[in-house]
């Protein structure tokens, strides 16, 4: 059966999705408060893998703790960490456990995160780990053999529309499409016509496509990410805007302008969804849906 | 080929040669001179090192080729000072510390870290060139290899860490795909970018690789 967040896609709603980050240690108690807070507020909770190159509690345990508490899981995969082998054992457990949609990523390099003399492995990248899934889904595994009873995964990938240059990134999302990618989520973007001219052409293909919502906090985060984050650029209007929000109001503001843009993207139906990523800040996830328009 | 290396620091080597006194020192005429890490200038540096911290340095050799047959015989006719010392400091890569060791049976210690293959981009500045996958790819990336180029070894594309053509892990390095994308729309060819790539065969030859050179074919 198709699990709950493909059908919100294919019904034509407008889908919102957020993100667990899992903790670093075996104190789950604050993921658990994000789960319950979240869980009936968005259409799925996408779980970070150690994301950054960061040393966390595994993605799939985030999904477990979702489904427990009655929430819909997104399993992110990277290949930094795993070989091939190791990927597609981990894609049987997430099935049988009944994690039915996954987001496959290359990841982080190991250098940025903060286990930095481990071994990169990316046996695979993530175009190979979506063509893995369609061969797990035929039956057999990546050395030709025969499964035991097979998986069938909803799976997405990312897609970055201001990557400098463009074409390269372009090539790489319709090689993941070619590898039955289904949905998309983006980087985060904030130039709302450029993002309208990259959905025109994202819209000759089959795929969903959720933005990618960052909240900003404050002006110095915005003018960051742009120096520092490839494909992200804060316009100079939003940097001001939060610059002149009163003081101790940054946040306040960043709200409001991640609310203003998913209702414009809601509004004029330019993609087809979001996803909010509130990045340690998920306790005001459900602030950005009020500030969005949007009631849970 | 050239074997890019870098000097150990000293206390490094110091601490390896702790329990010998006599040593026998070689250098390599090729790549670690080229790098200086390993040439005449460099040997008989670490020959003042050594003496300094009170050992004594039984003789000293720059072998042309380090890594290649020749050094066995090279040790042959040097037999009496390698024979007086305890141990031999080789100031070469990997492959001459190794080419050394087969030929003698005492401690072989290297003086250098072997960092990788690579080829010289303008004066004292070497780049990764082959991982020595055992599978070229060339062909189809416009004679640039991601394998090695792109610090995550990708092949079908860049990942979302491309930034400005550089890479996000070193704003001082290239993005393998980049460069790869612009060779290719350059020469009409940006179809095998689209193209996939599947899983990459670690295992071609399986570690430790070992071949041999086929007799002459075709008579």
């Amino acid at each position: 059966m198709a699990s709950k967040f493909k059908q919100a896609l294919n019904s034509g709603k407008f889908v919102i999705t957020s993100e667990i980050g899992p903790p670093k240690g075996t104190d789950l108690e604050k993921m658990y408060e994000h789960i319950d807070l979240l869980k009936d507020k968005v259409d799925a909770l996408n779980v970070t893998d150690h994301q950054s190159s960061v040393m966390r509690f595994p993605s799939i345990g985030g999904c477990l703790a979702i489904m427990e508490r009655g929430g819909k899981p997104i399993l992110q995969m990277t290949c930094r960490d795993r070989n091939r082998i190791a990927l597609q054992a981990d894609l049987l457990l997430a099935y049988n456990k009944g994690v039915r949609d996954i987001l496959c990523l290359t990841g982080d390099a190991v250098p940025v995160g903060d286990n930095q003399a481990a071994k990169g492995v990316f046996d695979l990248d993530s175009v190979q780990l979506l063509h893995s899934i369609r061969q797990l889904e035929a039956g057999s595994d990546l050395g030709g053999n025969e499964l035991a009873g097979a998986v069938e995964l909803y799976t997405g990938a990312t897609v970055t529309p201001e990557a400098v240059p463009l074409e390269p990134q372009l090539i790489k999302f319709e090689k993941k499409i070619e590898a039955g990618a289904k949905f998309f989520q983006t980087q985060a973007i904030y130039d709302l016509d450029r993002f309208a001219k990259f959905m025109e052409y994202a819209r000759q293909f089959p795929v969903k496509i959720l933005a990618g919502i960052v909240l900003l906090s404050s002006a110095r985060m915005a003018r960051f990410m742009t120096a520092n984050v490839p494909g992200i650029f804060v316009p100079q209007e939003l940097i001001d805007e939060l610059a002149q929000a009163p003081k101790g109001g940054a946040l306040k503001k960043g709200i409001e302008i991640a609310g203003r843009m998913i209702a414009d993207l809601m509004e004029n139906s330019i993609c087809d969804g979001v996803h909010i990523m509130a990045i340690n800040r998920e306790e005001v996830v459900p602030d950005i849906l009020t500030a969005a328009g949007i009631s849970a | 080929m050239k074997s890019i290396t870098k000097q150990k620091p000293f206390d490094e080597v110091k601490q390896l040669i702790e329990t010998f006194n006599r040593i026998y020192l070689i250098g390599c005429g090729t790549c670690a001179t080229m790098t200086k890490t390993g040439g005449i200038d460099e040997v008989q540096a670490m020959k003042e090192l050594l003496h300094d911290e009170g050992k004594l340095v039984t003789g000293w050799v720059v072998i042309p080729t380090a890594c290649d047959e020749m050094t066995a015989e090279m040790i042959a006719e040097n037999e009496k000072a390698v024979q007086d010392a305890q141990c031999i400091i080789v100031m070469a890569c990997a492959l001459g510390v190794q080419r050394v060791n087969s030929s003698w049976q005492k401690p072989v210690i290297p003086a250098l870290d072997t960092l990788f293959v690579g080829l010289e981009e303008g004066p004292g500045e070497f780049f990764e060139a082959c991982d020595q996958c055992g599978q070229c790819i060339l062909g189809e990336t416009a004679g640039i290899c991601p394998l090695t180029a792109c610090h995550k070894g990708l092949l079908n594309g860049p990942c979302g860490g491309t930034n400005n053509g550089k890479c996000e892990v070193d704003p001082e390095k290239d993005c393998a795909f980049t460069l790869i994308y612009e060779r290719l729309k350059e020469q009409g060819r940006l179809d095998l970018m689209r193209k996939y790539h599947p899983p990459k065969n670690y295992q071609v030859m399986p570690r430790p690789r070992k071949t041999m050179v086929l007799p002459e074919r075709g008579k």
